[in-house]
C-alpha cells in the first residue's frame, strides 16, 4: 500500500516539475536556442541582394575574420577588454579586502557596489560624457583654475572606453572576489603572523594565491562582457573607437551584412563559452 | 594598512558614486553650460513636457510591466521545477545552475553569459525570419518577447537562492497530510518564497527598464523606449535636459533595487 503511494506521488511529482518547466522551456527555446542556431546557419550563407542571407553555404565570412582590416577591431577589442578586466581586479581586490573584513556592516558595503551596478548602465556611461566632454566638468574646473588653456581631449577614445568600462564592470569583479576572500579561514592569516610574516608578505603569499579562483571568476566576468562591448565604445569612443560589438550592430543594421555580423557573433559566444567552460572545469562559481 | 584600506575603500566607493551625484546636481543647474548659475527645476520642466521622453517613458514602462509579470511568473515555475528535480536527485549542486545539471538550467547560463550584442542580433534575425511566415512587423511584442527572454534567467537565480534555504520537509509533510502537490506548492512553498519573487520581480524590471542594447534592435518604429530617446540624445552630445530624466531614472532605479536587496535578505 505505501509502496503504491509512494509510487503515484513520485509520477505526479515529476509531472508538476514538467507543467512548471514547460513554459521556461518553450521561452528558451524560441528566443535563445532557435535564434542562436539561426545566426550560426547565416554565418554560412552568403549575403543577399538587398540584406538578409542566399544560399549557397560558404565559409567565406569566417575567413574574413583574418583579414588585416578586421584583425586591428579584433587585436583592439582584446586590447581594451584585457587593460579594463586587469584594472577591474587590481581596484576590485583591495575593496574586497575591505569588505570582507568589515564586520557587521558587510551588507551595507556590499549593498554600496552592487547599487550601483543594478542602476541604469546607459546613464552611468552618459555621466562620464558630462565629466570628459571639452566642455565637460573636468575641463571647465581645470581651465576655471587657469591649470590647462586648451580643454583636454579626454572623451571618444580608447582611454575613455576603458575608463566607461572599468566603471561599469567593477561590480563584476568585486562580488566574485569578496566571496572567495570572505570564506578564506582566518586563521591562515593568524598563522601567518604568528610565524613573523608582515601584513605585506601575508597578503602576498597567503590571500592572493588562495583567492585565486576568486580572481579568475572575476577576470572572466569582466572579460566577456567587456569583449562584446557595444553601448561603452559607442557613446565614450565615439566613431574612431570601433570595436567587435559595434562591428557586429554595424553589419545587421547600416551595413547590411548579416553573415559577416553572424560569423562574428559566433566567434564572441564561443570565446565566451570556452572561458565559462574553463572556469568550471576548475571548480569556480560563477554564479 | 589597516588605515590605508579603509582609505582606499573610501576612494572606490566615490569613483562607484560620485559621478552620478555630481550628474545630479547639475540638473538642477539653472545654465545649460557646466557653470552653477542658480538652482532651477527647467530642465526637469523641459524633460517632463518633452513628447518623445513621455511618449517612450510610457512604452517602457507597459513593456516593463508586461515582461516582468511573465518573466516572474515563468522563471519562479521554472526555479521550482529545477529545485525539484536537484533535490530528488542527490546531493544539492553547490551552484544556482549548472551546466551539467540539465539543458534548460544550461540554457539559462548561456542567457546570462551571452553578449548581449548577440543576444541582440540573434532575436532580430530570429523575428525577421518568423515575419517571413507570419504577417507582423516589430513592435511592442517582440520588444515584450525579448525583454521576457533575457531577464528570465535573473529571476531563476534569485528564486533559487531562496529555495535552497527551504525546509523541504515541510512539503513533504504537507503531502503527508494528503495535500496535493499544487496546494502543497501554492500553500506551503510559495509564501516562503513570496520576498523572493517580490525582488526579482524588482530585478526584472530594473533590467527592463534599463536595456537599451538589445531593444535597440528589436524595436519597431511605435515602440521607442526611453533608454533609445537616451541613447539618441546622449549621442548628440550633453543635454540638461538628460541629466534631469537621469536623475530620474537613478532615483527611482536605486529605491527599487535597495527594497529589492533588503527583500531578498528578510
Amino acid at each position: 500500500m505505501s509502496v503504491f503511494r509512494s509510487a503515484t506521488r513520485v509520477r505526479s511529482m515529476s509531472r508538476i516539475r514538467s507543467i512548471f518547466a514547460a513554459p521556461a522551456a518553450v521561452l528558451m527555446i524560441a528566443t535563445l536556442i532557435i535564434p542562436l542556431v539561426i545566426v550560426a546557419a547565416y554565418s554560412t550563407l552568403t549575403r543577399g541582394a538587398y540584406g538578409g542571407v542566399e544560399l549557397p553555404w560558404t565559409l567565406e565570412n569566417y575567413q574574413r575574420l583574418i583579414d588585416p582590416l578586421y584583425g586591428a577591431i579584433f587585436v583592439r577589442s582584446f586590447w581594451i577588454a584585457g587593460v579594463s578586466t586587469l584594472l577591474c581586479i587590481a581596484l576590485g581586490f583591495p575593496l574586497a579586502l575591505f569588505i570582507a573584513r568589515a564586520g557587521s556592516r558587510k551588507n551595507l558595503y556590499l549593498s554600496l557596489v552592487v547599487l550601483p551596478f543594478w542602476t541604469s548602465f546607459l546613464i552611468r556611461t552618459y555621466a562620464w560624457m558630462f565629466l570628459l566632454r571639452d566642455t565637460g566638468l573636468i575641463n571647465s574646473v581645470l581651465q576655471a583654475a587657469g591649470v590647462i588653456h586648451q580643454p583636454l581631449p579626454m572623451l571618444y577614445n580608447d582611454g575613455a572606453v576603458i575608463l566607461g568600462l572599468v566603471y561599469g564592470y567593477l561590480p563584476f569583479a568585486v562580488l566574485p572576489l569578496y566571496a572567495t576572500l570572505e570564506r578564506l579561514d582566518k586563521s591562515l592569516f593568524e598563522a601567518a603572523a604568528d610565524l613573523g610574516a608582515t601584513p605585506g608578505s601575508a597578503l602576498l603569499r597567503v590571500t592572493i594565491p588562495l583567492s585565486a579562483p576568486g580572481i579568475r571568476a572575476a577576470a572572466i566576468l569582466v572579460f566577456v562582457p567587456c569583449l562584446g562591448t557595444y553601448l561603452t565604445s559607442d557613446l565614450l569612443g565615439g566613431s574612431k573607437t570601433i570595436l567587435l560589438g559595434n562591428l557586429v550592430q554595424n553589419q545587421f543594421t547600416t551595413a547590411r551584412d548579416w553573415p559577416f555580423g553572424a560569423a562574428i557573433s559566433i566567434l564572441l559566444l564561443a570565446i565566451a563559452m570556452v572561458l565559462l567552460l574553463a572556469a568550471r572545469r576548475s571548480g569556480e562559481e560563477l554564479l | 594598512m589597516k588605515r590605508a584600506l579603509p582609505l582606499y575603500a573610501l576612494c572606490v566607493y566615490g569613483f562607484l558614486h560620485v559621478p552620478l551625484v555630481i550628474l545630479g546636481i547639475f540638473s538642477f543647474n539653472a545654465s545649460r553650460f557646466t557653470v552653477w548659475q542658480g538652482f532651477s527645476l527647467r530642465w526637469y520642466q523641459a524633460a517632463l513636457s518633452d513628447r518623445d521622453l513621455l511618449e517612450s517613458s510610457v512604452n517602457s514602462l507597459i513593456i516593463a510591466a508586461v515582461s516582468t509579470v511573465l518573466a516572474t511568473a515563468i522563471g519562479t515555475l521554472a526555479a521550482y521545477a529545477l529545485w525539484k528535480g536537484s533535490s530528488s536527485a542527490g546531493p544539492r549542486p553547490s551552484r544556482a545552475l549548472s551546466v551539467s545539471g540539465n539543458w534548460l538550467s544550461a540554457s539559462f547560463y548561456l542567457s546570462l553569459v551571452t553578449p548581449e550584442i548577440v543576444t541582440g542580433v540573434s532575436l532580430l534575425a530570429f523575428f525577421q525570419w518568423i515575419f517571413r511566415f507570419l504577417n507582423l512587423r516589430l513592435g511592442m511584442h517582440t520588444v515584450i518577447l525579448a525583454h521576457i527572454a533575457f531577464s528570465v534567467a535573473y529571476v531563476v537565480i534569485v528564486v533559487m537562492a531562496r529555495l535552497r534555504t527551504f525546509d523541504k520537509t515541510l512539503e513533504e509533510a504537507a503531502l503527508d497530510l494528503g495535500a496535493t502537490e499544487w496546494s502543497a506548492f501554492q500553500q506551503v512553498t510559495l509564501p516562503y518564497l513570496g520576498p523572493a519573487i517580490a525582488a526579482a520581480a524588482m530585478l526584472a524590471f530594473t533590467v527592463s527598464i534599463d536595456d537599451y542594447v538589445i531593444t535597440s534592435l528589436v524595436a519597431g518604429v511605435d515602440s521607442q523606449t526611453l533608454p533609445m530617446v537616451i541613447y539618441a540624445l546622449a549621442r548628440r552630445g550633453v543635454n540638461p535636459m538628460l541629466n534631469a530624466v537621469s536623475t530620474l531614472i537613478v532615483v527611482a532605479l536605486g529605491a527599487m533595487v535597495l527594497l529589492s536587496e533588503r527583500l531578498r535578505s528578510a
